[in-house]
This record gives structure tokens, sequence and C-alpha cells, in this order.
């Protein structure tokens, strides 16, 4: 298909028909990325609903499919509101910062063998720095704002991705460790085989834990004492309106599907399908595309996270930083040595 | 002992596990939501919604102006001014309800010698103006005869209990 593009664009110079492919790459990854983001609030409201025994909206378009798109164009009607001792630049810098990471991180994301933008070998280590990024624009949105209650939520959000962004990178080690690569392409490959080389079992508490930061890292419940709304009304977007406060609800959705879809490749085995290694099965499932698999896997994550804001109370702020710092940081060193000697052992159906 | 065993429990997260299975069992329970203007829950007959004057199967109004619930309404939703009619008997030239005072406790219709005033089953009605829900006698006679039907059932469906 690539091919099919650069042969109808040949009558361009060299450099326009490659800077036209890479942007088609762009837009075929982020124009489905932004309306997984309009689907998974609708999905939220949905399980969330369910849950509570209600059956949440159901009246835009048939049963309520239509609500994020009425959502999104009335904020796109509203006015965007200035505070008067805003700091403008800042302010309106705020939403981007915060966006702008969350869809650059999705660069080095392969969707199945070789379908990736950017075939980086430092992959993971560039999207560290990605979501560490994403902090950035929450702090400027808070201090921008010039209100106490996006103050105070800034902070608290600086301190909670900074603590758990440790836990994060170890659990990271741990793959890396495991695979034997930085690049995430190599990752999924090196845990084919069958479910049970997936690197979900030798790596099962690096599993729990990268998901368990990864929840914290993006501010969802119960890890959202950023925006805590019954603490400081919305934390670091309380003053943000229309398309400014939906950049940021974007930036947020986006990383929830970032650390899904993260788990799903170091863990859970990317676009290697589960009947992988089952006689009968293999070759029942072998048609479906590798993207099905990885989609369904990210998908199963994306539920959790919903799954986890409808059953937990918020953390108290104490305990977040406790959790993070006593409990997440020893259990991945130890457990990072616990690796090591496996892959040293060469030990089990993952490391031979 | 007791330390290590919690210590060892919250490490599996076994709490966590088990508040997920109950919600993911919520997940899947019958829902309740009742879609309001499609559905609507039952109404019992002693529903207290909208006031209605009665009148007696001869065209005859009941109301016979003894002002008892003028003088139960613990909200002073009401008045009433009283004439002698050409006929002699006593009958009220006013009864006013204000629907912005009412409470809709049901006292008037329980202090009622004549089961004139009483309160129906309708509870869905609203007002465009500032007077629409001052009620006159007119009004509340005008739903009376309107209603009259609904009104005598729901009467005699609970008169066991009265």
């Amino acid at each position: 298909m690539v091919e099919l593009l650069e042969q109808s664009l040949s009558w361009l110079p060299g450099n326009a028909v490659i800077l036209t492919v890479i942007i088609v790459k762009i837009l075929v990854i982020v124009l489905p990325l932004m309306g997984a983001v309009a689907y998974l609030t609708l999905a939220e409201r949905k399980v969330i609903g369910y849950i509570q025994v209600r059956i949440g909206p159901n009246r835009v378009g048939p049963r309520g499919l239509l609500q994020p798109i009425a959502d999104a164009v009335k904020l796109l009607m509203k006015e965007t509101i200035l505070p008067s001792n805003a700091n403008r630049f800042l302010f309106l810098l705020g939403p981007v910062l915060a966006l702008a990471p969350a869809l650059a991180a999705w660069a080095v994301i392969p969707f199945d063998e070789g379908w990736v933008l950017a075939d980086v070998n430092a992959g993971l280590l560039y999207i560290l720095a990605m979501t560490s990024m994403g902090v950035y624009g929450v702090i400027i949105a808070g201090w921008a704002s010039n209100s106490k209650y996006a103050f105070l939520g800034a902070l608290r959000s600086a301190a909670q991705i900074v603590s758990y962004e440790i836990a994060m990178g170890f659990a990271i080690v741990g793959v890396l460790l495991a695979g034997g690569s930085l690049n995430i392409g190599e990752i999924v490959t090196a845990q084919q085989g069958s479910f049970i080389h997936w690197f979900w079992l030798p790596l099962l508490p690096l599993f729990f834990i990268y998901f368990i930061s990864g929840v914290a890292e993006t501010n969802r419940a119960p890890f959202d004492v950023a925006e805590g709304e019954s603490e400081i009304v919305a934390g670091f977007h309380v003053e943000y309106s229309a398309m400014t406060f939906s950049v940021f609800f974007l930036a947020e959705y986006a990383n929830m599907i970032l650390v899904a879809m993260l788990a799903a490749l170091m863990f859970l085995g990317g676009w290697l399908s589960p009947f992988e290694g089952i006689p009968g099965l293999e070759t029942l499932f072998s048609w479906v595309p590798g993207i099905v698999w990885l989609l369904a896997k990210c998908a199963f994550f994306c539920f959790l996270y919903l799954w986890f804001r409808a059953t937990f109370p918020r953390y108290r702020y104490d305990q977040i930083m406790r959790l993070g710092w006593k409990v997440f940081i020893p259990i991945t060193i130890v457990w990072l040595m616990v690796v090591g000697g496996l892959v040293v052992a060469e030990a089990g159906p993952w490391f031979d | 002992m007791k330390v290590i065993t919690d210590y060892l429990k919250s490490l599996i997260l076994i709490e966590l596990f088990k508040g997920m299975a109950l919600t993911g069992k919520y997940l899947f329970k019958k829902k309740i939501t009742v879609q309001y203007p499609e559905e609507k829950t039952p109404l019992s007959p002693r529903f207290r919604g909208l006031h209605a004057l009665r009148r007696y199967p001869n065209g005859e109004e009941r109301c016979i102006a003894c002002k008892l619930c003028e003088a139960v309404c613990p909200a002073l939703a009401i008045t009433i001014e009283s004439e002698q009619r050409a006929d002699g008997s006593r009958r009220t030239k006013r009864y006013d309800i204000d629907l912005t005072k009412c409470i809709f406790c049901g006292f008037c219709e329980e202090s009622c010698p004549v089961d004139s005033i009483v309160e129906t089953h309708i509870f869905e009605y609203h007002g465009e103006e500032r007077g629409d829900l001052y009620m006159t006698k007119e009004k509340l006679l005008a739903i009376g005869d309107k209603y009259e039907k609904e009104i005598a059932a729901n009467r005699a469906a609970d008169a066991r209990y009265r």
C-alpha cells in the first residue's frame, strides 16, 4: 500500500514524497486514535453505568452511539474563557503540551509485524521520555491558571507522576531484560511460542506494577487526586473550558489507550495469537490478522481502567506515596534480580 | 503471624480482586433504570398530586365551605370565602389553592367531611406564567370534572383503609 502511494506521488520531488507518505501514515494512526478516544468516553459512561445497575447514555443516536459526537460538538461551540489574571501564553500552551507527547508516543507503537511509523531501536526509552513529558502540560496548566485549586492539582499530579515513573521504569527494565531489546517489535517477537511464552508469566509482579503505575501515571481513578473532584473541584483543569478542556480530555484518554497498548505489547504478546502452539485452534484462527489480537488485548486493558474506576475509592495522598515508594520500588528491584537470574539460567520456555 | 498473613494477603491483592468480582457481577445484572417519558413506575391509589374539587353525580358541587381544609393546611395555601346561595345553602364564593405554597401533605383531603377537595394521581402539570399555579375554584372544579372517573376509582380502591 505504501508503494502504491509512493508511485502515485512520483511526480513530486523525492523529499516531498517521503514527507507525504509520513504524513499519511501519521493520519492513519492519529485519526482512528481520536475516534477510539471519543468512543472510550462513551464506553466509560456505559460500563460504569452498567456496573451501577443503570443503562448509561442512550438518547443521542441508537443506544447512545452518537453521544461522543454530540459532546464534541458542544465543546467546540462553547467559549474558551481566559481567566483575567492567567498567564495567557502558558495557559494556552498547557493543553498542547499535554496532548503532544500523548500523540507523539504512538510513533514507535507497532500494530503488527513491521506496521510501525518509526522503527526506533530505543523505542521503550522514547516512550518513557514521552509519557514523562505529559506532566509538563499539567504543571504548566495548573500554574498558569492562577487558581489555588489548579495549582494544588498540578503539584499533586507532578509528585505522583514522578513517583510512579520510577516503578514504571523498573517494570520496563524487567521487560528489557527479558526481551533483550528496547525495540518494541523485537520485544513482541521475543514472546513468540504460545501464550505461556508471553512475558506476563515470568514478569507477573512487574506486569501488575506496570499497569497499576500506568493507572497512576494517567491520573485515573483510584489515583485521580490531581483531579480530585470532591477535594479540589477539578484540579489542574478547573479554569479550562471548551476546546482547551477537551484537549486535556483527549490527552488523558490517549494516554490511557497508550498505557493499555504498551501493556498488551510488553506482557501479553502484542499481535501474537493466543492460540499459537495449540494444535487445533492455531490453524482454526490463523486467518485472524495480528492487529485484531493486539486491539482486543488493548481493549481488555482499557476495560480494566473503567472497571477500576467503578470499583475502587480514591487513594489518600500519603497512601499513594507509600504505595509508590515503599511497595512498588522494592518489589520491582527484587523481581529484577529474579528476572536476571532466570535470564542467566536460560530458564523455562521464555529465555532458552 | 497475623501480621505476616495480612502482609501476604495485601501483596496478592486478594481484597481488590474480591471488590472487582463484586462490581463485575453487577455489570451483568438486570438494569433498574426506568426511562421516564416512555416508561413509568406504577402509582398508588393514595398518590397525592394535583388538587381537584369534586361534584355529586347530580352535578351539585360537594364543597359546603366548612373551611376545615383551610384551618388544617400547614402551609396556609388555601383561601376560602363563603356566601349564602339563593336556595339558602352555604357555598364557597372563592376557593383558592396556591400550589407554590402547597406541600402536598394531603391533610385537606383527610379533613374534608364531604370528600370534596381531593389530591389526584396527576403529577405532570406545569405553569408557564406566575399565576398559573394559583388554582382557583373554577380551575379546581374543571380538573375534578375532567378526571372524576379516575378520582372515584382511586377513592374506591383505598376505601377499605380509610
